[in-house]
C-alpha cells in the first residue's frame, strides 16, 4: 500500500464528486445534471470496494491474465462497433456498451489490458529495444485497440493509448532517438499543413538519419523516410476523411473565432469561464458561466473549467499539485519496483494518466484541441472512475512485489 | 546492460519526472496567464456573454385611404418560439407541438433546417399564433418545456378582399430575398411585404427594430432585465402611408363587379392622376397570408384557373379593341392630318375595299358619311380605316411609342406589365418574317393586330383626354410633391373637344352605351368588345365623368373578361363606379339604382333621358 498516493487519489475523487455536484447547480436546473453527483458517489463507493480486491490479486495471475484480458478487450471493442451506442456529447459515435441499465466504455478496460500485455511483452526482453524493428511488436499491440477505438470514433482515448505506448517504451529503455523516429511520421502528418514547413522538416529528418546512419539499419532509415513521406502525402485524404466535427475541432483550436457559435463555442466559453474565475474564483457553486449554462459538458470533459471558474487560480493550482503528486508517486513506485513487469505496468498507468491530465486540462484552456477525454477521478463517468481505481489498485499491488 | 538496475531505473524516473513537471508547468503557466494576467479581459467577456439584445419588432406602418380610413393596421399577435436545445430535443418538441399549431411534416423539416443554421437562437415555430392556440399552450405550459410565447404586432387588413391586389401580402423573408441588396440589413425570420404596397414601400413600412438588453443564460432564457445605461432602444414603428385609394369606392366596385366574372376596374382622379380604385377580380383575402398561409389555402389559390393572385389591372394585357380608336384619333389630330369636322371621302357602306382586301365595319348597313365625333360615337371602322391610312403605319407606330403604349405607366407597385405595341415596322419582320404592307394600318387603327394594353395604361390614356391632354403617371401613394410629368397629347382645345364630343355621343340616345347614362353626371366613354374566339369576347369600357356641363373628375376603365358586350357589361360597371364616387363627393345620397338601364328595369322615371333626346340625341 502507498497511503499518501491512495489518500490523495481518494481526496481527488471526493473533490470530483463535489465539483460534479456544483456542475449541476444551474439557474435553470437540468434533470440530467442535477443529481448525477449521487451516481458518481455510488460509483466511488463501488470503486472503493473493488480497490482492496484488486490490490490483493497475485502479480503472476495478472501476468497470466494479461493476454486473455487483451483478447477479451479487443473482442469488446469489436462488439462496441457493432452494438455500441453513443451517449451525451458523443451521441454520434459508438463508444458505449449498454447492459441492462448499465453502460460502460470498453476502451477504458482496453487501456488496462493493453498496459498489462505491453508490460508482459516488454518484460520478456532481456535487452532494451535497440532498433525500430524491436519496436514493431509493441507498436502493433497498441495499434490494434487504437485502430478499433479510432473507428468508433474516439480521438480522446487514442491520446491515452499513445501515452501508454511511448511511456512504456521509454521505461523499457528504448533510446530517445528511436522514440523520436517512431513519432516522426505523426509529426510529419501534423507539419504537412504547410508545404514549406514540411519540406524543411523532411530535410532535417533526412540529415538526422544520415548522421545516425551507423546506429540504424538501412532498412529502418528508408522505412522512417517512407513513413514520413507517406504521412505528408496522406495528410490531405486523411483530413478529408475526418468527420466534420473533428475537423472543426482542429480548426477552432487554431482559431476559436472562426466559428464562435458552433465548434468554437466550447473552447471560447471554457476560456471565458476559467479566465473570469481570476485568482480567487467566484466561489463554490457560484460560477456564473456555469450557472447560466454557457459552459458545455461542465460535468464531464469540462469539469476543470468549473474548477477554474469557481475556485480560481488557487484551486487550479492545488488540483494541479495533487495530480502532479499522484503522477510523481507513480514514477516513484515504478522506479522502486524491482520486478520489470511491475515497473512497466505502473509506468504504463503513469503514461495513460499523464495523457489524460495534460490533454483534458490543456483543452479547457485552449492549449490542445478538444478531443473528448475525461479527467481522471474528477470527470463524471462511472466506468471511467472504476477503471481508474482498478488501475490504481494494480499499481499499488504490483509495487509491493519483491523482485522475481 | 541490466535494465532493472536500480540506478538506471532512477535515471529513467528522473527523465519522466522532468517531462511530467514540464507538462504540468505548462498547464500552470497557461492558467496563470488566463486567470491572473488576463483575468480582467475574460471577466469583461463573461459579462457581455450574459447580456443579450432582445429584438423588439417594430409595428408596420399603418395604411390609410384618401379619406383617412384604415386599410391595414396591426393588432397584438403572438409568436411561438422554442428555446435553443439539442437537435433531437427540438425535433421531439416540434412534433409534440404539431397538433396544437397545425405544423405539417414539411414545415417541421424547414424549421429543423433553420435550427441547423442558427442553433443558438430561439426558433420561431409559428409567427402569428391565434389567441386560442396561445392560451391552450399557456395552460399546459409544463407539458411543453422550452416554449416561449412572445407578443408581437400582427398585420390586419381592414380593407379585406377588395384591397387585396393593391396592398399585397406579407410573408417571411426568403433566402433569395436575403441575398437581394434591396433587403440589406434584413435577417432571417423577418416578415416582409411580398407584393403590392407592402412590397413597394417595404423599407418605409418595416420600421426599425428596437432592442432590449437582458441577462440570459446560454440557452437564451431570460434571467432578468439588464439594469444599466442604454438598456433599451425602443422600436421605431414603420412610417404610415396614405394612399389615394378610396376604400369605399373600392368596396363598391367589389360589390357591383359581375358575380363570378373575372376582370379589372381602374379609377383615376382627374385632378392629379391619383388612383382612386384599382380592382382585379377574382379577389383573395390577404388576411389569410398573415402568419404564413395554410398550405391547402395556398394550393387552392395557386391552382384556381381564375388566378385570383394575378392583378389584372396592372398585369393583365388585353387587346384594347374599339377603346383604341381614340388613340388613333388623338394621333391624327396631333399630326394635323384630319380636321374634326371634315368627313372621310369614302362613306361607310358596311365595309371598305383596300387593295385586294375588303375590310368590314361592325354594322353591315353602314354608317354613311361621318365626321370624327360621329365616327367615335358610332365606332365606325370605315372612318378609322381611312384615318389610319392618312396617319400611315410608320407614323402611327412612332406616335404610339411616344405616348408610351409600349412602356409601363410607372405606377408605384413592384410589378407592372409593359404594354405591347410595335415600336417600328421591323417588328413584323422579326415576328412574322415579312415587311408590313401599308394595309396593316387598317387593323391597327381599330385596335386589332399586335396591340395589348393593361387596364391601367388605358386609364392613363383616357386620363389625358379628361385633362388637357397631359397624363401624369398614376400613383397610389399620396405625396405633397407635385405630380411628375408623364406624357402629353399635343392637342388644341378644339381637337380635344371634338374627341370628347364623340365620347359623349356614346352615352346619348342611339349611342352604344346610352343605357349607362347617369342622372346627375355627364358620362362619356368608349365601349370595346374584343373578339376572343373560341371564347366569348372581352368587354371594355373606358370613360370619364363629372358634373353636368363641367370638366370630368374621374376616369374609369373596366374590362370584364369574356363579358361579351362592352356596352351591356363593362359600361354599366364604369357608370356605377363613377356615380358612386361623384355622389359621395357632392353629398348626394348613394343609390343602387344608378344607370338609365336600371331605372328602366325597375320602372323608375328617368327624366334626364328625355332631356337627352331633345338636347343632343340624333339616332
Amino acid at each position: 500500500m502507498d497511503p499518501p498516493l491512495v489518500l490523495t487519489v481518494l481526496g481527488l475523487s471526493l473533490f470530483g464528486v463535489a465539483m460534479i455536484y456544483s456542475a449541476g447547480v444551474l439557474n435553470e436546473p437540468s434533470p440530467v445534471t442535477q443529481d448525477i453527483w449521487q451516481k458518481q458517489l455510488a460509483w466511488l463507493v463501488l470503486a472503493l470496494m473493488v480497490f482492496p480486491l484488486i490490490s490483493r490479486v497475485s502479480l503472476r495471475w495478472l501476468e497470466w491474465a494479461a493476454l486473455p484480458a487483451f483478447v477479451g478487450a479487443l473482442f469488446l471493442l469489436v462488439a462496441t462497433l457493432i452494438i455500441g451506442t453513443g451517449a451525451g456529447t458523443a451521441e454520434s459515435s459508438k463508444s458505449w456498451i449498454a447492459l441492462g441499465g448499465f453502460r460502460f466504455q470498453p476502451a477504458e478496460a482496453a487501456k488496462i489490458a493493453t498496459i498489462l500485455v505491453m508490460a508482459r511483452l516488454l518484460s520478456l526482453r532481456k535487452e532494451a529495444p535497440q532498433s525500430l524493428r524491436d519496436l514493431l511488436a509493441p507498436a502493433a499491440v497498441v495499434a490494434l485497440p487504437m485502430g478499433l477505438v479510432m473507428l468508433q470514433p474516439d480521438l480522446g482515448s487514442n491520446m491515452a493509448f499513445l501515452g501508454i505506448l511511448f511511456a512504456m517504451l521509454y521505461w523499457s529503455g528504448t533510446p530517445l532517438s528511436l522514440l523520436i523516429l517512431l513519432a516522426s511520421p505523426g509529426l510529419g502528418l501534423i507539419l504537412s499543413y504547410d508545404t514549406r514547413v514540411w519540406s524543411l522538416y523532411i530535410v532535417i529528418l533526412a540529415l538526422s538519419l544520415y548522421f545516425y546512419r551507423y546506429r540504424l539499419y538501412l532498412v529502418e532509415s528508408v522505412a522512417v523516410m517512407l513513413a514520413n513521406l507517406a504521412a505528408g502525402t496522406v495528410a490531405l485524404p486523411l483530413w478529408n476523411s475526418l468527420a466534420q466535427y473533428q475537423r472543426n475541432r482542429i480548426l477552432v483550436f487554431l482559431d476559436p473565432g472562426t466559428d464562435p457559435l458552433g465548434a468554437g463555442w466550447n473552447i471560447i466559453q471554457s476560456k471565458v469561464a476559467i479566465g473570469s474565475g481570476g485568482l480567487w474564483g467566484k466561489g463554490f457553486t457560484l460560477g456564473s458561466q456555469k450557472r447560466l449554462a454557457f459552459l458545455p459538458e461542465q460535468h464531464t470533459d469540462f469539469i476543470f473549467s468549473v474548477v477554474g471558474e469557481e475556485l480560481g487560480f488557487l484551486g487550479v493550482g492545488l488540483v494541479l499539485l495533487a495530480l502532479s503528486f499522484v503522477l510523481l508517486r507513480l514514477v516513484r513506485l515504478a522506479a522502486g519496483a524491482a520486478d520489470p513487469f511491475a515497473g512497466l505496468v505502473i509506468f504504463g498507468i503513469f503514461g495513460a494518466w499523464m495523457a489524460h491530465v495534460f490533454v483534458n486540462i490543456g483543452m479547457t484552456v485552449g492549449l490542445v484541441p478538444i478531443t473528448g477525454i475525461p479527467l481522471p477521478f474528477l470527470s463524471y463517468g462511472g466506468s471511467f472512475l472504476l477503471m481508474s481505481w482498478v488501475a490504481l489498485g494494480i499499481a499499488v499491488r504490483v509495487s509491493r512485489e519483491p523482485p522475481g | 546492460m541490466n535494465l532493472d538496475h536500480p540506478l538506471i531505473r532512477a535515471q529513467r524516473a528522473r527523465g519522466a519526472v522532468i517531462v511530467m513537471v514540464f507538462l504540468m508547468g505548462v498547464l500552470g503557466i497557461a492558467f496563470f496567464r488566463a486567470q491572473v494576467l488576463r483575468a480582467g479581459d475574460w471577466r469583461l467577456q463573461s459579462d457581455t456573454n450574459r447580456l443579450r439584445a432582445l429584438a423588439l419588432p417594430a409595428p408596420r406602418g399603418t395604411l390609410f385611404d384618401r379619406n383617412g380610413a384604415v386599410l391595414a393596421d396591426n393588432v397584438p399577435g403572438y409568436a411561438v418560439a422554442l428555446l435553443p436545445s439539442h437537435r433531437d430535443t427540438i425535433r421531439s418538441r416540434l412534433e409534440r407541438l404539431a397538433p396544437h399549431l397545425g405544423l405539417t411534416p414539411a414545415r417541421i423539416q424547414r424549421l429543423m433546417e433553420q435550427q441547423r443554421a442558427y442553433p443558438r437562437q430561439p426558433l420561431t415555430v409559428k409567427m402569428n399564433a391565434s389567441l386560442q392556440e396561445v392560451s391552450v399552450l399557456e395552460e399546459r405550459r409544463n407539458e411543453f418545456p422550452g416554449l416561449e410565447l412572445q407578443m408581437r404586432p400582427q398585420r390586419r387588413y381592414l380593407g379585406g378582399e377588395a384591397m387585396a391586389h393593391v396592398l399585397g401580402t406579407l410573408g417571411e423573408i426568403t433566402s433569395q430575398e436575403l441575398e437581394n441588396p434591396e433587403f440589406s440589413g434584413y435577417q432571417p425570420g423577418w416578415i416582409v411585404g411580398k407584393d403590392g404596397i407592402e412590397r413597394q414601400y417595404e423599407r418605409l413600412l418595416q420600421g426599425r427594430r428596437g432592442y432590449r438588453l437582458v441577462e440570459v443564460d446560454a440557452l437564451g432564457r431570460i434571467v432578468g432585465p439588464f439594469e444599466g445605461p442604454a438598456g433599451e432602444i425602443p422600436a421605431e414603428p414603420g412610417e404610415d402611408i396614405h394612399l389615394s385609394i378610396d376604400l369605399e369606392l373600392q368596396q363598391w366596385i367589389h360589390r357591383i363587379f359581375p358575380e363570378g366574372m373575372t376582370g379589372a376596374v381602374v379609377a383615376l382622379n382627374v385632378e392629379d392622376g391619383g388612383i382612386l380604385a384599382l380592382y382585379s377580380a377574382p379577389v383573395f383575402d390577404p388576411n389569410d397570408f398573415v402568419g404564413g398561409i395554410a398550405l391547402d389555402r395556398w394550393q387552392a389559390l395557386n391552382s384556381d384557373p381564375d388566378r385570383p393572385l394575378f392583378n389584372r389591372a396592372t398585369l393583365g394585357l388585353y387587346p384594347p379593341g374599339s377603346t383604341w380608336k381614340l388613340a388613333v384619333a388623338a394621333i391624327a389630330l396631333e399630326l394635323g392630318v384630319v380636321h374634326p369636322t371634315e368627313t372621310m371621302p369614302i362613306p361607310c357602306t358596311g365595309g371598305m375595299q383596300y387593295g385586294t382586301r375588303y375590310s368590314r365595319c361592325w354594322r353591315p348597313e353602314g354608317h354613311g358619311y361621318l365626321d370624327l365625333a360621329g365616327a367615335i360615337r358610332h365606332s365606325c371602322n370605315v372612318y378609322f380605316y381611312q384615318l389610319g391610312l392618312r396617319v400611315g403605319l410608320q407614323r402611327l407606330l412612332e406616335e404610339g411609342t411616344a405616348i408610351g403604349f409600349n412602356q409601363r405607366c410607372g405606377v408605384d407597385l413592384p410589378v407592372e406589365a409593359q404594354g405591347f405595341f410595335p415600336s417600328n415596322v421591323g417588328f413584323w419582320e422579326t415576328a412574322f418574317g415579312y415587311r408590313p404592307m401599308e394595309g396593316e394600318v387598317l387593323s391597327m387603327a381599330i385596335g386589332q393586330g399586335p396591340i395589348s394594353q393593361t387596364p391601367l395604361k388605358m386609364a392613363q390614356f383616357y386620363l389625358a383626354l379628361a385633362r388637357d391632354g397631359s397624363a401624369p403617371p398614376p400613383r397610389l401613394r399620396q405625396t405633397d410633391r407635385p405630380t411628375t410629368e408623364g406624357w402629353r397629347l399635343d392637342l388644341s382645345p378644339e381637337a380635344l373637344e371634338a374627341l370628347r364630343d364623340g365620347l359623349r355621343g356614346v352615352l346619348l340616345p342611339g349611342g352604344t352605351a346610352h343605357l349607362s347614362s347617369l342622372e346627375h353626371w355627364d358620362l362619356m366613354g368608349k365601349t370595346g368588345t374584343v373578339q376572343n374566339p373560341p371564347n366569348p369576347a372581352h368587354a371594355w369600357f373606358a370613360g370619364s365623368a363629372g358634373p353636368r356641363g363641367e370638366e370630368p373628375e374621374i376616369v374609369v376603365v373596366a374590362i370584364v373578361e369574356f363579358g361579351e358586350s362592352g356596352s351591356a357589361v363593362a359600361a354599366p360597371l364604369v357608370a356605377k363606379t363613377a356615380d358612386f364616387y361623384l355622389r359621395r363627393k357632392y353629398g348626394i345620397p348613394t343609390d343602387t339604382i344608378q344607370t338609365l338601364g336600371e331605372h328602366y328595369r325597375t320602372g323608375r322615371p328617368a327624366p334626364w333621358a328625355a332631356r337627352m333626346w331633345t338636347e343632343g340625341g340624333n339616332p
